[in-house]
């Protein structure tokens, strides 16, 4: 059993993942929740740019192009979430996920 | 190898204060430091136009839209965060990370992967661009089109309605 720089790069990747998961599962803030969400985003970007630098073709940019599109989707979903963050404090002065019951504004 | 390490360590342990944290501007903080570890990751593995775009979306802008969202829901000036709901929540969730972590962290370990010591292609900003241009010209235009939409819809919702008064536009 021999360690890769591929295995260190996935490990490193799932251990990110986790804290995200950890964090969106476990913190009642909304903005934390979606901080959660973001930091998972980017370990399936790391595995994206781990699996295209050591993998058989790393001379087509297809992982990087994949990360550059997943990080302008992340963008546009950061602004949205922000915003419905913001949203939910003007109806319920607050931002704790557990008082968002309500759908009707 | 050991770049790697330290890039696991800069991006790992502020990651993890920060969502421990119960100072969500201290975690905003953190979290700015853990992604541009992952931008020196990004360098690290050769993808340099990659860093970039991390630290410009990121590190820039994804930072300062989170800082203003949370001093917009601020109550009073010294309201430092959101206190955790209940130890069983805090407890479960960490139980299930831990799980998916074990699950994880066996699959990889027991998996045999490719050395591939062979240095990276370089990938320059040239041909990335071509690519780009040539290939995967529809998925350009949609994110582009996305980009758009998803904006003019954050500041619908952000917008506060001036038919509810003035006092509730704050």
């Amino acid at each position: 059993m021999i360690l890769t720089p591929l295995h260190l790069c996935l490990l490193l990747s799932s251990a990110l993942f986790c804290i995200g998961l950890i964090g969106a599962l476990s913190r009642s803030s909304s903005i934390l929740v979606l901080l959660g969400v973001e930091l998972m985003l980017n370990a399936a970007n790391l595995n994206f740019i781990a699996f295209w630098r050591y993998g058989p073709n790393p001379a087509a940019g297809t992982g990087v192009l994949f990360v550059l599109f997943s990080i302008a989707v992340a963008a546009a979903e950061a602004a949205v979430g922000l915003a419905l963050v913001i949203a939910i404090y003007r109806h319920q002065r607050s931002i704790r996920l557990q008082d968002a019951r309500r759908l009707k504004g | 190898m050991t770049g790697l390490l330290i890039i696991a360590l800069v991006t790992l342990v502020p990651a993890a204060v920060a969502m421990a944290l119960r100072n969500v501007i201290h975690s905003a903080l953190l979290l700015i430091l853990s992604w541009a570890g992952i931008a020196a990751f990004y360098f690290w593995a050769g993808a340099e136009f990659l860093a970039f775009s991390q630290v410009l979306v990121y590190v820039g802008a994804i930072s300062m839209v989170v800082l203003f969202a949370v001093l917009l829901t601020r109550h009073t000036r010294t309201d430092g965060g959101v206190a955790p709901d209940t130890l069983g929540r805090a407890l479960a969730g960490l139980l299930i990370g831990g799980a998916v972590l074990g699950v994880l962290f066996g699959a990889v370990l027991s998996t045999p992967l490719p050395i591939g010591s062979k240095p990276a292609a370089a990938v320059t900003v040239h041909g990335l661009g071509v690519e780009l241009m040539e290939r995967h010209t529809i998925a350009l235009l949609v994110v582009g089109v996305l980009l758009t939409v998803a904006l003019l819809g954050a500041v619908v919702l952000a917008a506060s309605d001036s038919r509810s008064g003035p006092e509730d536009a704050r």
